[in-house]
């Protein structure tokens, strides 16, 4: 591989070579003039001035794999700061003069330098996430989960924390556009004025709206509104990652469209058929269920619940299950009628099913039948309806129905099923029934289904003499080339708004920032239509709840709504429903030889609309520790068949030799196959992943994008290519080998955990008959032995000691504690080509190791930050003293002083040092400058970083208890909690607990007593800050008789 | 003047009988024109000019590699999180392990009164000081910023009010290898003061006198000049010693201290010394069987010389080899999971024929050195001394790189794979050793004149 | 043969190692000197500002506390800069017409703010907390000096990290009584003016130190030395 003997980059072209511009400079002062309500309009000013706009085009010339090395755009600038460093020999240089600009009017109750806390919402699919957004004098920095509201509990998921990043993303569109051209907004509103006033002769006739599904109160009344001035109208709605199949079914069970809500809390025996409620938010409700099952696999002395999956395409929630096959996508529905025979639904009949399933389900069905009312079937919401009806009926059945599941009305405001929907308007515009279409968010063109051919729909509309197509997005996506009118989005951070969270709550959205570049909100290109141009989202959300809540309270209950970031009691009460079981088609017979391929959204670019976030790019995929590609999942056994590499699963690599070789690459070479569905073809790089079923193949999402920003340029291949139009989650198909190889970049070579036992596991029986599994005594060094300098002897650790206990039971995986951390402290993305030389920057990476059977191994996730080792080997070898032990027992990282010896690193036993290579961190993009943490110092190339607990959280929580003047016996009291680590906060498991350890009564404390607490590699006697609790799984005792 | 060079004094005296330390039929007077004639010659040769264009020309690259890693970082090169040294530290040990010999030479020999080390210890000596002074670029570079080398080399007070950390062994290197570069050169250069001295009064042109003049610091032989200069010499020496062991026992440690497995042993010190010794010499041989040869010095640089080499290396390489076994044994006798896993790692893993080659470098084929033949042939010694450097550079990469690329937690495991930066680097090095070299031979005494006579029949004295 | 050289070259010689020594010493010396200079420092330099603000006549003239325009110095890292509508309090009624004030006037007209030079200026990697330093009974005057005697302001200290590290080493031989903190007069206790306490006399500045230290939870010298309480 010619890559492996050459980092040198293709050197950009001097034109692109540029210093920080004079115009970015007026756009620093610009920005740091303004005053609080003002810096919104300053921002809008600039954001509307032309030069702005181009500016950003020039500082951002949008040009394909860029990323493959990011940091060669910014060559010059780095020749230019080693000059500088040259200079800056002995402290020698003299400090440029900077300026202040204090604020003309300071609004009363911004305190520079502190922090301001706003509640808003994302919204997410067809449902929100609650969420506090932490802004520096008015620059939202950081995203937390509301941990008033239930469906958060102050966590939240990975794409929420990148989300920021999205906000300031200088790809994002800039420009209102008519065919392309730009043009002024009154010259857009004119034209649809045009439009509104037409359609409202022919009441609407021709008028289309299309939307992704949307939950939000506001924008309902609207369409309802549009639907009253023009009866003709219609509102489709499309999104690529759509629950048809749960709708349906929940029409098949119940005659109507339900959103069932899980008490997972409750529940001691949980059944999934392929429902993976513990990966990722297209589960509705991910990150309250995280939090509520996990709650009860805590404490294996107070027992455990037990999770039964079988699952197609291996997720985090496969990983996470006690008793898991996995079965091919056909396979399920059997298992379903089989397990639902077995619990006593009637007119199920039994599937055929092989051994090995029949035992699964024998077992789980005893246990089901077991914990009546206690129990859970969760189906997949990517399934087919009979499955999800099937579901239902079980839950009745068991008595679950109303105790551990309950019905509510869909969250979506007057929900479809999307693929009708969509088919509707293509034929409506095929028939030439469309004249407006007004595209609200989403990339049609690019996911809605091929057979359908939208982009020619879209042509034929665009071309007819009377034709027009408005699109609102945040990117120029594929759909804008066909678009009419382009007109750029409001981020969520930037727009007013409401919508619903999982339960049925109401979250309002507020904006922390005015559009930084000129952003319309849906609401307010509706509004066009309803004959309220220009009046602002913040009028029409008040002016509905307004009308909702009448009463003369009104002003305080809205200003405590929106405090809250909720409305009060507005959760969804549960229906009284019955599932009946009616007419459920009979399940297709299973097709052994035909070769199943499944469709899935990629867990950290979900449908697509993530896939010019640098963070989410770089974030490794759960299972495959891959980042900046899609690869397709085969079974080890296809795999074999087809001669690729195989990954280690077990014990010491037994042919160490050329597999190996081929794993310890950051850079894998991977065989490319070619897959055929439906006549269409698409080449991919296949991935061995263990646990995944034989004769079947696992696509994603989301990627192979024509058109998108500077990040996502050139990563992947496009799975909506060749997904199917009827059933979208799996098509039949075939594959073909290929000559060709592919590169993918993964951040963790080897799956096994060879001798070294980083995670200890065990069984609640082998837990209960031996507590202390976990410990090794003999391996185990005494307090004495230790050449370290003895901190304690001198006195340190006494006022307040840090320490962090990970419960690896708990851990799911969904790297949301990745992600947080870098938006917390500044941490540099580095692209795929450094990725590939294992040069990537996550402070906290999830280590992912197999064990057992590669066809289904059990599988293992440890969070790992730097572990703050008390005798820490990084010390004594640093040089300069640039990473030393601090009085509390962490161990400080100078970035100041560090001069990059990397010394540290090699002795760091668990490698959780990261070197800035190069010039990672970007210094020239000014809108970037808005987003970084001011608490955090930016590191610059040749200096080595790492997890340093959020030092500046607990500073900041230092200083403000001490100004409080809390003290006890000597230590400062700071309360148990008072500090959360990024990584913590951001947990939706609670698997992450940080405090101080002198503290007996902190949970933190607490945990590190537990028998399950031990230190990774403790033979190492570094005696880490950071333990971990081993985990403990509750298999049933009948099947491992078996 | 003898000009002729006769080859035949490389065949083989009888057996029993050693070959002598300096031709036949040398007097005062051959000695000094053949030694001086290289540096006071009319013309210089051409093959001079033709090694010195090449290497210009790599030193050239070596710039060019330096600016490149100045301007744009380390992350030109190969290194990585796990393996966070790469080419820079191998090329540092094993430079500095070149650099031995000539102390070796020059000190410890004149100490055990080695007659025979007079006609190599002076060329060796410079190899000395140049290939420290390659060894230390590497440190300085590493960091891919020198000019932060200010406050972490030395304890300089700075505004920062905070001193160097002296628990870290890559600051006793610092002191280690300047110390040892310092009474190096002044060995060097006060044995050089006599034979400019020689150079001064033979010399034809005024300038080139005045030149040789400056450097003779006015020497004019007299008995008091001998005395002090003796005097100066063995205390010079004696200082010298200790640091031949000291230098790369200090280099050792910076991987001693470590907890990496592979670098966490107690037996480095010698073992790099050893290993030092034996490049060192390695690195005579091949300076001086060209040099003997294009110079024609058979006469002065006799085979006796080159079989004294070979010897040191081969005991040294014994040594070497001794080590590595233990390594090896150490690895599965200590049973522990880290150590055996590096044994495992350095036979199959996925470096594992860079092992082998190593092995077969430094342990298989100096055993050719057993062979008088092998010893007493100089294209051969050539040879297995160019086998045996590269076996020390890999034994330092097979160090270095094979500990860290698979330490302690699977997850992080990963490969090493250098650049064509760092490539230019070790070459461009090269070439910049060799340059000094031959503008050395060009305008020093390579072989010391003085020291030489001394050993004529015709200066001993008859009792 | 002729002589190669005059005979002073003996001489020369012998004076050239002096000589290299002192050349040596005195580049070291001049380096030494030179990175805490005023020059690299800016120490006692007055910057010109666009409104030569007066501290003299504001603070011992006017009498105005600190807190009146640095009014975020109590809770945030930040002193705070005054808006210029704090500016304007007083100006909309007094100099409304002096030309000095032009650029305040425009500022407040315009809503662009001021561009002052800033003094004193930490480096980004630097964390410095106002407010933490006040609550510990460290005085305005121990880093910014003669505030009030100053007519344009200039920086007093080098601030540089040793410079830091004197107090941080030793605190107690700079912690004043918190209600001193901006008292510009106040002076160190000393045999001849003691300083009141408590209800305690102190005649030195130590034994006051050590018992502020106590009252005021001043963490351990370790602590405050800690990297991490200024750098991350």
């Amino acid at each position: 591989m010619s890559n492996h003997t050459d980092s040198n980059p293709v050197l950009i072209s001097a034109d692109e070579i540029k210093p920080a511009s004079p115009e970015l400079e007026t756009v620093r002062k610009k920005l740091a003039s303004a005053t609080g309500k003002r810096y919104w309009r300053t921002v809008q000013e600039l954001a509307d001035e032309p030069a702005f706009g181009e500016l950003l085009q020039r500082e951002f010339p949008r040009g394909a794999g860029e990323w493959l090395d990011p940091v060669s755009r910014r060559n010059f600038l780095k020749l230019a700061g080693a000059s500088m460093a040259l200079a800056g020999l002995a402290g020698c240089t003299r400090q440029p003069i900077e300026q202040i600009l204090p604020y003309v009017r300071q609004p009363e109750y911004l305190v520079p330098g502190k922090p301001i806390f706003f509640a808003t919402a994302m919204p997410f699919s067809d449902y929100a996430l609650p969420l506090l957004v932490e802004t520096h004098e008015y620059r939202p920095t950081k995203v937390e989960g509301n941990p008033q509201h239930g469906a958060s509990m102050g966590a939240t998921d990975l794409f929420a924390q990148a989300s920021i990043l999205d906000l300031y993303d200088p790809d994002r569109s800039v420009n209102i556009t008519y065919k392309g051209e730009p043009r002024p907004w009154g010259e857009f509103l004119g034209s649809i004025r045009g439009r509104v006033l037409y359609h409202n002769a022919n009441k609407g006739a021709g008028l289309r709206f299309l939307t992704r599904a949307t939950a939000s109160p506001t924008f309902g009344s609207q369409m309802a509104a549009i639907q009253q001035t023009f009866p003709q109208s219609k509102w489709h709605r499309w999104q690529p990652v759509h629950r048809d199949g749960a709708r349906a079914g929940s029409k098949m069970a119940f005659g109507a469209y339900y959103d069932p809500i899980y008490k997972f809390d409750a529940a001691d025996v949980v059944v999934s058929l392929d429902g993976d409620f513990l990966s990722g938010s297209w589960f509705p409700g991910f990150v309250r269920y995280a939090r509520d099952f996990m709650s009860r696999r805590k404490d294996p002395d107070k027992g455990m619940n037990r999770l039964y999956v079988a699952e197609t395409c291996p997720t985090t929630t496969g990983a996470k299950a006690d008793h898991k096959i996995p079965v091919r996508n056909s396979e399920l529905e059997h298992i379903a009628r089989a397990l639902a025979a077995k619990v006593g639904v009637a007119g199920a009949g039994g599937g055929q099913i092989n051994a090995d399933q029949q035992k699964w389900v024998d077992a789980a069905a005893a246990d089901l039948m077991q914990h009546k009312g206690k129990s859970i079937v969760v189906p997949g919401v990517f399934h087919t309806p009979a499955l999800c009806a099937l579901a239902h009926a079980m839950n009745a059945a068991l008595g679950n129905a109303g105790q551990t599941v309950t019905y509510i009305d869909p969250v979506e405001i007057a929900p479809v099923e999307h693929l009708q929907s969509i088919r509707e308007l293509v034929d409506d515009i095929n028939a030439g029934k469309v004249e407006t279409l007004i595209i609200i968010d989403g990339n049609p063109v690019y996911d809605v289904p091929v057979d359908l051919g939208f982009g020619d729909a879209l042509k034929k509309v665009v071309t007819s003499e009377n034709g027009m197509i408005v699109q609102l997005a945040i990117y120029n996506n594929e759909t804008s080339e066909y678009a009419t009118w382009h007109v750029p989005m409001a981020h969520y951070l930037e727009s007013w708004g409401d919508t619903r969270s999982f339960d049925g709550a109401v979250t309002l959205m507020q904006p922390m920032i005015a559009p930084l570049y000129g952003g319309k909100s849906a609401n307010e290109i509706i509004a066009i239509f309803t004959d309220q141009p220009d009046s602002s989202g913040y009028d029409m959300l008040r002016a509905y709840w307004r009308s909702q809540h009448t009463g003369d309270d009104f002003e305080a209950w809205w200003r405590r709504s929106l405090h809250d970031g909720y409305i009060a009691n507005s959760v969804f009460p549960a229906k009284q429903v019955t599932a009946r079981l009616g007419a459920v088609p009979p399940p297709p017979a299973v097709d052994p030889n035909a070769i199943e391929i499944i469709f899935r959204p990629d867990p950290t670019i979900f449908d697509g609309a993530y896939n010019n976030n640098g963070w989410l790019q770089e974030t490794p995929k759960p299972l495959s520790r891959g980042t900046w590609d899609n690869v397709a999942y085969i079974s080890p056994n296809m795999a074999n068949e087809f001669g690729f590499f195989v990954l280690e699963t077990d014990g010491i690599a037994t042919s160490d030799s050329q597999k190996n070789v081929n794993a310890d690459h950051q850079s894998d070479s991977q065989n490319v196959i070619e897959i055929t569905l439906d006549g269409r073809k698409v080449k991919v790089p296949a991935w061995p992943q263990p646990g995944h079923p034989d004769q079947a193949v696992s696509l994603f999402l989301g990627y192979g994008r024509k058109k998108t920003g500077t990040v996502g340029a050139g990563a992947g291949y496009d799975a909506y290519s060749v997904r199917p139009m009827t059933s979208q989650y799996v098509g039949s198909g075939s594959i073909q080998l290929t000559k060709d190889h592919w590169d993918i970049a993964i951040t963790q070579g080897h799956f096994t955990m060879d001798t070294r036992e980083p995670v200890k596991a065990a069984s609640l029986q082998q837990y209960l008959d031996n507590k202390q599994f976990a410990h090794n005594p003999e391996e185990e060094p005494k307090e004495a032995d230790s050449l370290y300098p003895d901190f304690r002897q001198k006195g340190w650790y006494k006022a307040n000691a840090w320490g962090m206990a990970i419960d690896l039971n708990s851990c799911v995986g969904c790297q949301a504690c990745s992600v947080a951390c870098y938006a917390e402290n500044n941490i540099s993305v580095v692209g795929k080509y450094q990725v590939q030389r294992g040069r990537e920057m996550m402070w906290i990476r999830i280590d992912t190791y197999y064990a057992g059977d590669p066809a289904n191994p059990s599988v293992y996730f440890q969070p790992l930050p730097c572990m703050q080792c008390e005798n820490a080997p990084c010390e004594g070898v640093c040089p300069v003293g640039a990473t030393v032990h601090s009085t509390e027992g962490l161990n400080d990282m100078v970035y100041n002083r560090c001069v990059g010896t990397r010394y540290c690193s090699n002795n760091c036993p668990y490698k959780v040092r990261r070197f800035n290579f190069l010039l990672f961190a970007d210094y020239t993009t000014p809108v970037l400058k808005l987003m970084r943490n001011p608490d955090v110092t930016v590191r610059s190339r040749g200096v080595m970083e790492k997890c340093t607990y959020c030092i500046q959280r607990i500073t900041a929580a230092r200083i403000n208890a001490e100004e409080q003047n809390r003290y006890t016996e000597g230590r400062i009291d700071i309360r148990d909690g008072e500090i959360k680590t990024a990584c913590q906060q951001a947990c939706p498991a609670d698997a992450i607990i940080f405090g101080d350890i002198n503290d007996p009564n902190s949970r933190v404390a607490q945990l590190k007593a537990q028998p399950r607490n031990y230190s990774v590699l403790s033979e190492v006697n570094t005696r880490p800050r950071t333990t971990y609790l081993a985990a403990v799984n509750n298999p049933n005792p009948e099947l491992e008789k078996a | 003047m003898a000009t002729k060079i006769d080859d035949e004094i490389d065949v083989l005296p009888p057996k029993g009988v050693r070959p002598p330390i300096i031709g036949p039929g040398q007097t005062l007077g051959t000695v000094t024109d053949r030694i001086g004639g290289i540096v006071l010659a009319k013309h210089t040769p051409v093959f001079w000019f033709l090694i010195v264009a090449l290497c210009v020309a790599l030193f050239g690259m070596l710039n060019t590699a330096i600016a490149y890693l100045l301007g744009r970082g380390v992350g030109i090169w190969g290194v990585n999180i796990p393996v966070g040294w790469g080419f820079a530290i191998v090329n540092f040990v094993w430079w500095i392990g070149i650099g031995h010999a000539g102390t070796l030479i020059s000190a410890i020999l004149l100490l055990f009164k080695q007659g025979w080390r007079t006609s190599i210890n002076r060329f060796a000596e410079a190899m000395t000081l140049f290939a420290v002074m390659q060894a230390g670029l590497f440190p300085l570079l590493h960091t891919g910023r020198p000019w932060l080398a200010a406050y972490w080399l030395f304890p300089i007070p700075l505004t920062m009010g905070v001193w160097p950390q002296f628990r870290s062994p890559l600051i006793w290197d610092v002191f280690a290898v300047s110390t040892y570069f310092t009474v190096s050169f002044l060995f060097w250069g006060i044995g050089l003061i006599p034979d400019f001295a020689t150079l001064r009064d033979s010399a034809k042109t005024l300038l080139v006198r005045r030149i040789y003049g400056m450097l003779a610091m006015g020497w004019r032989g007299s008995a008091k000049h001998w005395n002090r200069y003796e005097t100066a010499y063995m205390l010079l020496a004696g200082l010298a010693t200790p640091l031949v062991l000291s230098v790369h026992s200090v280099v050792s440690l910076d991987f001693a201290v470590a907890v990496v497995p592979g670098w966490h042993t107690t037996f480095f010190p010698p073992y790099f010394v050893a290993g030092a010794i034996f490049s060192g010499f390695a690195m005579v041989l091949m300076l001086a069987i060209p040099f003997r040869y294009l110079y024609g010095m058979q006469d002065f640089i006799t085979l006796r010389h080159l079989q004294n080499c070979a010897k040191l290396m081969l005991a040294t390489g014994l040594i070497v080899a001794y080590s590595y076994s233990m390594e090896m044994f150490i690895g599965w006798y200590s049973n522990d999971k880290f150590e055996l896993g590096l044994v495992h790692n350095r036979l199959h893993g996925p470096y594992s024929h860079y092992y082998f080659v190593l092995i077969f470098c430094n342990i298989i084929a100096p055993q050719s050195l057993w062979l008088n033949k092998v010893r007493s042939t100089p294209w051969i010694l050539f040879i297995v001394s160019m086998i045996v450097q590269t076996g020390m550079w890999l034994e330092r990469f097979v160090i270095v790189v094979l500990s860290l690329n698979r330490d302690f937690l699977p997850s992080s495991w990963g490969m090493y794979w250098w650049t064509k930066w760092d490539m230019m680097t070790l070459i461009g090095t090269m070439g910049f050793f060799t340059l000094l070299f031959f503008l050395f031979i060009r305008f020093m005494p390579a072989i010391s004149i003085s020291e030489l006579r001394g050993l004529l029949p015709q200066s001993k004295v008859k009792e | 043969m002729p002589q190669l050289f005059h005979r002073s070259a003996n001489t020369l010689a012998r004076a050239s190692i002096l000589g290299v020594v002192l050349l040596l010493t005195g580049v070291a010396a001049a380096l030494f000197q030179l990175q805490r200079s005023p020059y690299v420092t800016r120490q006692h330099e007055v910057l010109d500002q666009p409104i030569p603000f007066s501290h003299k006549h504001h603070v011992s003239g006017l009498g105005l506390d600190c807190r009146y325009c640095h009014t975020s110095v109590e809770e945030s890292s930040f002193a705070g800069i005054p808006p210029t509508k704090t500016c304007m309090n007083c100006h909309a009624e007094m100099w409304t017409s002096a030309p000095l004030l032009d650029p305040l006037r425009a500022s407040f007209r315009t809503g662009q703010s001021i561009h002052w030079n800033r003094v004193h200026d930490l480096p980004d990697y630097v964390y410095f907390n106002h407010s933490i330093h006040i609550a510990k009974g460290v005085g305005c005057y121990s880093c910014h000096g003669p505030v009030d005697q100053m007519p344009l302001m200039y920086e007093e200290n080098s601030l540089q990290m040793e410079w830091c590290l004197n107090c941080h080493r030793e605190p107690e031989k700079f912690l004043r009584p918190k209600e001193e903190v901006f008292n510009m007069t106040y002076h160190q206790p000393t045999p001849a003016h003691p300083v009141e306490w408590d209800g305690k006399q102190y005649y030195s500045q130590v034994l006051l130190g050590d018992d502020l230290k106590q009252q005021y939870h001043v963490r351990t010298v370790a602590d405050i030395t800690s990297c991490s309480t200024c750098h991350r």
